[in-house]
């Protein structure tokens, strides 16, 4: 493109006035195709609001973000933004990649490691009568007793809890590893899914990929003493590529399965990610 | 540098006056950026201070020490579900919009109109002076001054730290060494917060320049052209 550089309209006489075409005006996207600012062209008035008004509407699309302020539609446009974002997460996830671990002194005092719950601390579990129940696709549905779940390897990790909330602490959790337990009751691991259910009819959901993870724990212990009631005896999950909510306490039954029936979890279910790996 | 600069002028007759001139600043998809940029650090901001609400400290939870209750006026999405249902969509926007402008900006050679070099530090004093009434205003001979140059050069930084410091917070064991980087999921909680109100102190003047510099200039943001620049 030729820049026109005769001044256009400066001339005394009036006379020597030239108008650009309005191909050489058309404001070039690409810089480098812009000629020096030296080179100034004229152009009618007229033409040029055309030009700005082309210009702004141009933009208008931009508008269309504000889809997102129709009561009607916005809900919907959330939780399809949401799910975009657990799909990113699972997509991110990395099955040989461990969570921190820390060393002992890292870890928050145990009386400083907040009790969580959605309804009481202690939801009155009768520990003698107490099983987990097991159930779905697996080859071994059937009551198990702690017992048996502590004769398998015993696994100890100092790791970090996050919750949803914000805040974190360093905590020291022991159990066997729930792909140990998996294994055991013969699990059929092309399954997507674990859920379990808990004795203040909390309820939880993992995918397969973190179920089997080896951080993953069926947790009978923290700071190497058996489980307190307010912190989930006799068994809970310990999670620590999950945000806290997955960390289930006073579990009482176990299914591993392919469909959630719209229960992901019980926070999952009014909202929250239902991924949320960390 | 360059960018189209026409004269706009009005026939009458035989008589044809120059009614002003006018610059083109920003191209489209610098105006597109820009928009959407805005409306989602908007949601951004207002969402992630309703999730602050949950635990608005920087602390341990036990025992808590809350630095700021933060009201529940000055933010979005109604509780801390809500909240992250808009951050963790508007997240994606605002990494998109931010991705499509750095790469624009780098393979289209715009760039060089907002990044601050060191051809810009000699400008830097002349221009503070003016801008605290203390001398006169430098001669503008480009759409940016070095000051604002420097602004939008520091802001582009912070849009990336807010996005590295919100990802060490969304995946702090997939992302466990960026995590680490910033000291761990604690430590990335602080920054991210603390990026949010750089980048808020920056739109305040941003906006106040917007004010002062009046509607020429805020229409260009809009049309890409600026009628009348000082250049």
């Amino acid at each position: 493109m030729e820049p026109d550089t005769r001044k256009p309209v400066a001339s005394e006489d009036g006379s020597e006035t030239h108008v650009a075409s309005e191909a050489a005006v058309e404001p070039a996207d690409s810089p480098s195709l812009a000629p020096a600012r030296e080179a100034v062209r004229a152009l009618q008035q007229a033409k040029f609001s055309q030009i700005s008004r082309r210009e702004l509407l141009k933009v208008a699309p931009v508008l269309a973000l504000g889809i997102f302020a129709v009561p009607k539609i916005q809900q919907a446009l959330l939780t399809k933004g949401l799910r975009v974002s657990d799909w990113a997460s699972a997509r991110l996830f990395r099955r040989g990649h461990p969570a921190p671990t820390f060393a002992d002194a890292a870890l928050t005092p145990f009386e400083q490691f907040p009790i969580n719950d959605y309804d009481v601390d202690d939801p009155g579990v009768i520990f003698e009568n107490w099983t987990l129940t097991v159930s779905g696709a697996l080859q071994n549905p059937a009551e198990y007793r702690l017992e048996q779940i502590q004769a398998l390897p015993r696994f100890r990790q100092n790791t970090r809890h996050v919750c949803v909330e914000g805040w974190d602490v360093i905590g020291r959790f022991g159990g066997a590893r729930l792909s140990d337990f998996l294994n055991m009751i013969g699990a059929d691991t092309s399954a997507r899914y674990i859920t379990v259910a808990c004795a203040d009819d909390y309820y939880e959901s993992l995918d397969m990929a973190t179920a089997l993870h080896p951080q993953t724990l069926l947790c009978y212990e923290m700071y190497d003493r058996p489980l307190t009631r307010e912190h989930g005896a006799p068994l809970r999950l310990s999670v620590p590529t999950k945000i806290g909510y997955k960390q289930a306490k006073y579990l009482t039954a176990l299914t591993v399965t392919n469909v959630l029936d719209g229960k992901v979890g019980y926070w999952e279910d009014q909202g929250y990610s239902s991924f949320y790996g960390l | 540098m360059s960018s189209t600069i026409l004269e706009i002028i009005r026939t009458k007759g035989d008589e044809t006056e120059s009614v002003g001139r006018a610059a083109y600043e920003h191209p489209l998809v610098v105006r597109w950026c820009h928009w959407i940029n805005a409306i989602s650090l908007f949601v951004l901001v207002g969402s992630g201070l309703q999730i602050f609400r949950a635990f608005p400290s920087f602390g341990a939870k036990i025992p808590q020490h809350d630095l700021l209750h933060w009201p529940k006026a000055f933010a979005i999405g109604g509780w801390l579900g809500g909240a992250l249902q808009w951050h963790l969509t508007f997240m994606w926007i605002y990494l998109a919009s931010g991705l499509v402008y750095v790469a624009y900006q780098i393979f289209s050679g715009n760039y060089r109109q907002i990044l601050f070099t060191h051809r810009d530090i000699p400008g830097i004093w002349p221009m503070v002076k003016h801008y605290f009434f203390l001398g006169k205003k430098p001669p503008a001979t480009e759409p940016y001054n070095p000051l604002q140059k420097h602004a939008y050069t520091t802001v582009i930084v912070l849009g990336v730290l807010s996005v590295l410091t919100g990802f060490a917070i969304w995946k702090p064991v997939q992302l466990s060494s960026l995590a680490w980087l910033m000291g761990g999921f604690h430590w990335a909680r602080l920054w991210h917060f603390l990026v949010m109100w750089a980048m808020l102190a920056f739109v305040f003047g941003h906006l106040v320049m917007v004010v002062l510099h009046g509607w020429n200039n805020f229409v260009s943001m809009l049309t890409g052209w600026k009628k009348d620049p000082e250049y």
